[in-house]
């Protein structure tokens, strides 16, 4: 049997890799009916900003080869309703919780980690993951993963709200000139880890109406499509932290995991933990399902324990 | 079925499909999915993977539960109703008997059935018609006159005149082009069926359109509408948000609401039909979160 522990950080240490991704899964009770969310590795929720947001109109999807393109424009219910019903939801059923917080200003995205430290349900969360893919206000609605300084002062800022057990993950964009720059922020300012990556910016155009399908025009490009850009991107930033660029913080692996195979692809890459996200639309359990493919395919190739596979296919 | 899916009343299974016909523009198939059968009840639908297991085209296409049977020969059969329009739903339609399907289901909430035997009309536009049925047994069941109107914008993709005619107490059938039955809409005999049966509810399945002048007629004349609604769903199980659209709350406030998990019924006169134009739907500025002017 494949030991699929792993420690991502502050002493906390997770019974295998998998998780959900964030915005793919809700809040956990949807998918509890498909699966125990409480085998996962950890659960990581729906990007949560201070107050509630519609979102945008719709139609908010396009489907694209082997992926889809989505702009929901970070709908939720507020980090109050968040720290009050999901939060202790997903505690009251065992689940190990990656929250994801998400911000249009730095202010606010220290306002809902210090909203989620003060939560009765704070047990249950392992690591905090920081959604910087979203448009800075105060710059003009540049998204804060495009601009190193602004990713920066978003950690910098949630690091100080949380406690030192709990992990701060940084979430980044690959729609970058250079990612390794924004990694390499990111983790001068605190982050204990990096999570990668979130969707490509995209758009499609309804030929028969002869005009964007999308409501909000352009939207986030997911699912096995991107798959290659999600491996080059935890490759190259594992590569800059062999190369003593970077500190060596765990990466979190995400982008077009459908099978164990997809899985283990990121974690020769270098990513110390895996998400499911759009495959999760195809098969309800598909992040259960990985990762019992995942465990089958370590055991085939000899693997003793999951820690010794991440990151095997540097220097080789 | 697992003691969790039981509990969670919905399921997944890979089901065999034991028969599939043409009938009219439509395919209707009948599929061996254990489960759901049991567990689904009318107004509910099924989301259907496409194309087997590395498929480059991912997400479910979701399609209204036709019909039911717990308890056939060959286990509980789920039947639907599918107009083949694009990439997924011809796949669908030209699987033979013994292929394969992924079906996710029942999903979604039924139509809401009333406490007494009020009189009820259901309206169907084009295929919306196939849940139809076998919501009309389970109200004349109850004691329920019901009529239905059956309308398309031509004969070929009107969905079940024979059958209505067997299980209702009236039935009128209306096609844009006059093929078959009266020339026009479906509200146009509505507000009649309404008034000289005193109907007390109008239950619609069909496009978006058809569904708010209902809700329109029934309101003029007292009745309240229950619709089903279709909107564009990239999961079927509530996790992705795309499938949102305007409605008002218990609160008399406006939300996004997910249509496959707090719908696909709403109560016609709760959705903000003022907000959708040409297959697009805004954010009322009154919805809960709307964005500020400035803001995100
Ligand atoms: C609750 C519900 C019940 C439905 N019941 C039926 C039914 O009984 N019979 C039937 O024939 N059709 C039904 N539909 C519509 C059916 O799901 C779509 O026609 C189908 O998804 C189109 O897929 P496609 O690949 O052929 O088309 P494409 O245009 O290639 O689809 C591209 C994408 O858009 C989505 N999409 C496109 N049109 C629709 C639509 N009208 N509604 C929802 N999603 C759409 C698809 O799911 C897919 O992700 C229902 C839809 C919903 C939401
Ligand atoms: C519908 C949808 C909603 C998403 N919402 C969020 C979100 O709220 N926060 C976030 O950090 N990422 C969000 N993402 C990005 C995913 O978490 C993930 O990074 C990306 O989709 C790539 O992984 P995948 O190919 O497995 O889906 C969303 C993706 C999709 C498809
Ligand atoms: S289709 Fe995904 S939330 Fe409704």
């Amino acid at each position: 049997m494949v030991d699929l522990s792993v420690d991502l950080g502050g002493g906390h240490r997770l019974p295998n890799p998998l998780m959900t991704a964030s915005g793919c899964a809700a809040n956990g009770r949807e998918l509890h009916r498909f699966f125990d969310v409480a085998d996962l590795g950890a659960f990581v929720t729906k990007s949560v900003m201070a107050d509630p947001r519609s979102g945008r109109g719709t139609p908010r999807m396009a489907e694209t080869p082997s992926g889809m393109l989505n702009s929901i424009g970070l709908q939720g219910p507020g980090i109050e309703a968040f720290v009050d019903e999901d939060l202790p939801w997903l505690q009251s059923v065992g689940a190990r919780v990656l929250p994801s917080i998400a911000g249009s200003s730095s202010t606010e995205y220290a306002h809902v980690a210090a909203t989620l430290r003060a939560s009765r349900a704070f047990d249950a969360v392992i690591g905090v993951e920081v959604n910087i893919s979203c448009p800075n206000v105060a710059n003009r609605g540049l998204v804060f993963a495009c601009d190193p300084l602004a990713s920066a002062k978003v950690i910098a800022l949630v690091r100080e709200q949380l406690p030192r057990d709990i992990p701060v993950f940084a979430k980044l964009s690959p729609d970058v000139t250079d990612i390794t720059a924004i990694a390499a922020a990111c983790v001068k300012a605190g982050a204990d880890g990096l999570t990668m990556i979130n969707t490509l910016l995209g758009m499609v155009i309804d030929t028969d109406r002869m005009r964007p399908q999308l409501g909000g025009v352009t939207g986030g490009l997911s699912g096995p499509g991107i798959r290659p850009v999600a491996v080059r991107a935890i490759w190259q930033v594992r590569q800059a932290m062999f190369e003593g660029r970077i500190r060596t913080v765990p990466i979190i692996g995400v982008g077009g995991v459908r099978t164990g195979r997809d899985a283990l692809e990121l974690v020769a890459a270098g990513a110390s933990a895996i998400q499911v996200g759009t495959a999760v639309f195809n098969d309800p359990s598909a992040p259960v399902r990985v990762l019992r493919e995942l465990c089958e395919l370590l055991d085939a190739k000899g693997f003793e324990r999951f820690t010794d596979a991440v990151a095997v296919a540097h220097g080789r | 079925m697992s003691e969790r899916q039981l509990r969670a009343r919905v399921t997944q299974v890979v089901a065999e499909v034991i028969a599939t016909r043409r009938v009219g523009a439509y395919q209707h198939l009948t599929l061996v999915a254990p489960g759901v059968a049991e567990l689904a009840r009318p107004g509910q639908f099924v989301a259907l993977a496409v194309g087997g297991e590395t498929s480059g085209t991912l997400l479910r296409r979701s399609f209204s539960i036709h019909k039911v049977s717990p308890s056939g020969t060959y286990g509980g059969t789920v039947e639907i109703v599918v107009s083949a329009v694009g990439t997924g739903t011809r796949w669908i339609v030209d699987r033979a008997p013994h292929d394969t399907i992924d079906v996710v289901g029942p999903l979604g909430k039924a139509f809401p059935l009333p406490t007494d035997p009020v009189a009820c009309v259901l309206v169907g536009g084009g295929y919306g018609s196939a849940p139809l049925f076998w919501l009309a047994a389970e109200l004349r069941e109850r004691g329920c006159h019901v009529e239905m109107v059956l309308g398309a914008a031509s004969e070929d993709r009107l969905f079940g005149v024979v059958e209505a005619r067997r299980s209702c107490d009236g039935v009128t059938v209306t096609t844009d082009d006059g093929s078959a039955g009266q020339q026009g809409w479906v509200s146009d005999p509505l507000p009649e069926i309404i008034e000289r049966t005193k109907a007390g509810v109008v239950y619609g399945c069909g496009p978006m359109g058809m569904l708010e002048s209902i809700t329109r007629v029934a309101q003029a004349h007292g009745a309240v509408a229950q619709v089903a609604v279709e909107e564009s769903m990239a999961c079927g199980v509530g996790v992705c948000m795309t499938c949102v659209m305007p409605v008002v709350g218990a609160d008399g406030r406006t939300r996004m609401a997910r249509s496959c998990v707090e719908g696909p019924v709403f109560r016609g006169d709760r959705v903000r039909w003022d907000s959708f134009d040409g297959g697009h739907a805004r954010v009322p500025d009154d919805a809960v979160g709307a964005p500020k002017v400035g803001g995100h």
